[in-house]
């Protein structure tokens, strides 16, 4: 169904039509489970990769400038790729890993690898905003570097955090919609088989109502946790 | 433990190396505190001041001299050592530096988290420590919620959580009203008189030495170039720094008194 053989609301009221679901949910609950997993892995790694930036960075807690410097290289070269691309390169990983290279399991490899420098990098400059003089005091009361990221660093940066990972999802579900195109599954695969390629502009819009309602929802949650917490510590 | 010099500083050295050429911060500086003395270090901006201070919990590492504080040599202190008696120095800030994350509780609970405290000695030890500095009923607040005031407070009290032998200060009441300044001073002298705590202090505000401190030494050109009682300095000032640090004060002190006698401006 497309403009050229339907008016508008046809159109629309066939967005909303049991047929046009029966494709969009299954490939909703695909987007969820890539979008879980991949938020999962680039949470934990992220955080990691974003602390250890911080900590070896020649003015961090301890500077090793070399290893930092290799470090930030490779997340630049992560980061500079297309997500088209870097889904394309890791698909040979994927293969070598989980066995097969389609699927939303085999693509969680290459949203992962997409999404956890840029996550990283987002960590790295939330953390730098803590101000020096509450790293002077910690370290003042004998703090030890352990210390400082967990007592010191992650909470204070917290709100700010949020605010990054809330991006940070919403990126992830706009790379597994492109994910789709190279055989993920999904809404993406959805929008574009179907949509783009066979002229059903109603599953088109139906797949796009999900995508717009899931970053609403997301940005939503992010909005509000960070939101408390800033009304809870009092910083506005 | 020696009564006399608690805290000996020798040939103390530091060059800060700047792409604009090296500046010599302090050329060598050998100062004696004794224990339970309030020591004041006056000197104007860029005298060198904050790098002295931090020198004393090796902050910053000087390029030569030693520091000793009661038996510890700070300078060849290993790392871990270090961190272990930083948690017997207290240090107050200008801008307090708590931490936003944490209740005014959880603030002076931190220096006893990191030394390993007990829970129950935390809760026993917090309460105790923020009713001395009249904030026991702020203990579930967020710093946000308190005065710049209130704020020194909590900086004071986290500062003696873990009772330390020395409390520096980093010109800790210069972004306070006098009013303020005034109240936080009392409380320093408070609680040296009840705890004998030897406290060390810089200031740029004369006024400041002279409601608190004992001793008092003046920094010019990272060099010490006067000590002694603060009576000494007020009475007979012998450097440039100090008469010129009293000619300010004194002028401050004039238009006070044009004020009082009605002349205006």
């Amino acid at each position: 169904m497309n403009t050229n053989n339907s008016t508008f609301w046809g159109i629309l009221a066939s967005a909303f039509s049991a047929d046009t679901w029966a494709i969009v949910a299954p490939a909703i609950l695909d987007t969820l489970y890539m979008t879980a997993i991949t938020t999962v892995l680039t949470l934990v790694f992220g955080v990691l990769l974003g602390i250890v930036l911080v900590v070896t960075d020649k003015s961090g807690v301890h500077p090793m400038p070399v290893f930092n410097n290799v470090l930030g290289a490779v997340v630049n070269v992560l980061r500079s790729l297309p997500s088209m691309i870097l889904i394309i390169l890791t698909l040979p990983l994927s293969r070598m890993i989980i066995g097969i290279s389609y699927g939303p399991q085999a693509c969680i490899i290459a949203l992962a690898v997409s999404c956890i420098p840029m996550f990283a990098r987002l960590v790295e400059s939330s953390i730098l905003e803590v101000p020096k003089g509450k790293l002077e005091a910690a370290k003042a009361m004998g703090t030890t570097n352990a210390q400082i990221i967990f007592k010191v660093l992650l909470p204070e940066s917290f709100p700010s955090l949020i605010r990054n990972f809330t991006v940070t999802v919403i990126a992830i579900i706009s790379t597994t919609a492109l994910a789709g195109t190279f055989g993920a599954g999904g809404l993406g695969d959805v929008a574009v088989r179907f949509g783009y390629t066979r002229f059903k502009t109603d599953i088109l819009i139906a797949a796009v109502l999900v995508l717009v309602v899931l970053v609403e929802l997301v940005q939503l949650a992010g909005d509000l946790a960070s939101r408390y917490l800033v009304k809870k510590r009092f910083l506005v | 433990m020696a009564e006399e010099n608690f805290i000996a500083i020798k040939g103390l050295k530091k060059t800060f190396r700047t792409k604009d050429g090296d500046i010599e911060v302090l050329r060598g500086i050998d100062l004696n505190i004794q224990k339970g003395d309030i020591f004041g270090l006056v000197g104007f901006s860029g005298a060198g001041k904050s790098t002295f201070i931090r020198c004393l919990n090796r902050m910053e590492t000087p390029d030569a001299g030693t520091v000793r504080i009661g038996e510890h040599e700070i300078m060849s202190m290993e790392k871990k050592e270090l961190n272990r008696y930083r948690q017997k120095i207290g240090m107050i800030f200008q801008h307090f530096n708590l931490f936003d994350s944490r209740t005014v509780f959880r603030n002076v609970a931190y220096p006893l988290e990191i030394a390993g405290c007990s829970r129950s000695l935390i809760r026993k030890r917090v309460p105790e420590i923020l009713e001395l500095v009249e904030l026991g009923d702020k203990l579930n607040c967020y710093p946000g919620q308190l005065s710049g005031g209130q704020k020194q407070r909590v900086g004071i009290a986290r500062a003696l959580a873990n009772n330390p032998d020395v409390l520096l200060s980093d010109e800790a009441t210069s972004a306070l009203d006098p009013q303020t300044t005034l109240s936080v001073l009392d409380l320093l002298k408070d609680i040296n008189r009840r705890f004998g705590l030897t406290i060390v202090l810089i200031t740029h505000e004369l006024e400041v030495v002279r409601y608190l401190c004992h001793h008092v030494a003046v920094l010019e050109n990272g060099r010490i170039a006067e000590r002694g009682t603060v009576r000494d300095l007020f009475q007979n000032p012998k450097s440039d720094t100090a008469k010129l640090f009293i000619k300010i004060n004194s002028s401050f002190n004039h238009t006070e008194q044009w004020f009082q006698e009605g002349e205006g401006i």
